[in-house]
């Protein structure tokens, strides 16, 4: 459990990451991860109703009846996701088409209840805040990653911007079309779990089995 | 009597007090968390949706414009929408006899308003698009070549697919029986499946099709397999689509047929247009 601010900030993004290390949040991140632009808009909106979501619950805490918490926090989740909807429909239309139902998804993403439930009803409200920010900010990173390779070699640009010419353009890049489906993130987001637990071993989970020797009759 | 009014604020306080004291798992407690929770809850989100919808009407109606320009084959990002569009003609249609009317102004009609309003549409019996009340007047969009003939026509169409109400554009070329073009700019199809209506692949299929034959019998039709009428009347359905399809093709054979488009169209044909 992290002790200081800037720990429960830091620590959501590589040490105790939503995706990579607590394997929360997957869905959307493979169907919203297909170009930067929308990763992005994706990461701000999650991380908006984390944070939010968070501070609330944590403010009711000591209120909110036993039996019905679950409930409690979803009313508390579904209005600001539906709030985050509302803002995208006005201010980013184009952005809110292609999120479509990926936006009131977010309600059922693993990791604003599972903040909400594991930190925010036990700690005050600050706190969870920041909880919710940095685990905001570790969904968004994965996302940016995952979408940066995703748009990178599966469209040959970033954020829109041409950076490799495809060849339907008439430049040299062949586009790897399978990057643009969605089962292309799990092995990208495969890939970044393997490097980061490569990077710090501490991640390795223990084996829940133990791989049995033959031996001779 | 000074000693009964005493007795009774204290009766109140004390009400307060051990309403406020109980724990929250208790009954009462729960009860008030919940409601007092749903209305600040409700009136927070009803306050976004109605000071943001000015706006969002605003894209919409931006979003409607791109699609026409789209579905008729013009759409350049770089130009300004509302300069494109205005190359095109709108026309507020009657659709029982297929002439253009002056009753409304079409820069404002409405026609998803006019579809609920009893004045402005009738309630359908024979309903294959299930769209409930067809309004008697349609905004439809005709774009003229240079000389003032009729280049294209976009006419619109909705009706249920799967889960929701598909509201798109069919474009028709000047011979009102080849289409040009199907699009849709609103719809809550599953994506990946129902939704692949949006797919560029699936929507170049439409282009080069009959909706008649030369005796004007409609024969266009989505379905897995040709008719036998042939493949110029026949669009493949969607794979992993089949209600979404079968919805397409409905829609797009009331709109165009006799309870739709026809008598407008053959007014085209006949070349009063």
């Amino acid at each position: 459990m992290p002790q200081t601010r800037r720990e429960m900030l830091i620590d959501p993004l590589v040490d105790n990451n939503p995706i990579t290390l607590q394997v929360l949040g997957i869905c959307s991140a493979l169907a919203v991860t297909s170009s930067l632009k929308v990763s992005l808009v994706m990461a701000i909106a999650v991380t908006f109703v984390t944070a939010f979501s968070s501070l609330f619950i944590s403010i009711l805490r000591n209120q909110i009846p036993g039996s019905i918490r679950i409930i409690v926090q979803m009313v508390i989740i579904a209005s600001l996701v539906i709030i985050v909807d509302q803002f995208l429909k006005a201010y980013a239309f184009e952005i809110s088409k292609t999120l479509s139902v990926f936006v009131g998804l977010i309600i059922t993403n693993c990791i604003v209840m599972g903040r909400a439930e594991a930190f925010a009803m036990k700690n005050p409200p600050v706190a969870s805040f920041i909880d919710g920010v940095g685990n905001g900010l570790g969904y968004g990173l994965i996302l940016l990653m995952v979408g940066f390779i995703r748009e990178l070699f599966g469209a040959g640009s970033l954020f829109g911007i041409t950076i490799l010419e495809t060849v339907n353009n008439g430049g040299w890049y062949i586009a790897n079309g399978m990057l643009l489906l969605p089962p292309s993130a799990f092995f990208v987001i495969g890939l970044i779990i393997w490097a980061f637990r490569t990077w710090k071993p501490g991640q390795v989970e223990e084996r829940e089995y133990k791989i049995q020797t033959v031996e001779a009759h | 009597m000074p000693e009964d009014n005493g007795h009774n604020t204290e009766d109140k306080k004390g009400f307060v007090q051990r309403f406020l004291e109980l724990s929250p798992d208790s009954v009462p407690k729960t009860l008030f968390v919940a409601v007092t929770l749903c209305l600040a809850a409700s009136m927070i989100v009803s306050a976004t949706a109605v000071s943001l919808r000015p706006l969002q009407e605003v894209n919409k109606l931006k979003d409607k414009q791109i699609n026409i320009l789209q579905v008729a084959g013009v759409y350049d990002p770089d130009q300004n929408v509302l300069e494109a569009f205005s190359a095109f003609e709108p026309h507020v249609l009657e659709l029982a006899t297929g002439k253009f009317t002056d009753q409304f102004d079409p820069k404002t009609f409405d026609d998803r308003a006019a579809a609920d309003d009893p004045a402005l549409s009738v309630a359908l019996t024979d309903d294959p698009a299930a769209i409930g009340r067809k309004a008697k007047f349609v905004t439809v969009y005709l774009l003229r070549n240079e000389d003032g003939s009729l280049d294209k026509v976009i006419l619109p169409v909705h009706g249920y697919g799967l889960w929701s109400t598909l509201y798109g554009f069919i474009a028709l070329e000047e011979n009102a029986n080849d289409i040009f073009g199907l699009q849709f700019y609103a719809h809550g199809e599953t994506p990946g499946l129902g939704a692949e209506v949006d797919n560029p692949r699936w929507k170049a299929l439409w282009k080069g099709k009959k909706l008649a034959d030369d005796s004007g019998d409609l024969l266009i039709t989505v379905a897995k397999a040709a008719p036998p009428a042939g493949a110029d009347y026949h669009v493949d359905a969607i794979a992993g689509a089949t209600l979404t399809s079968v919805g397409v093709d409905n829609l797009v054979r009331f709109w165009l047929g006799e309870a739709g488009y026809a008598p407008f169209l053959a007014n085209i044909k006949a070349g009063e247009i």
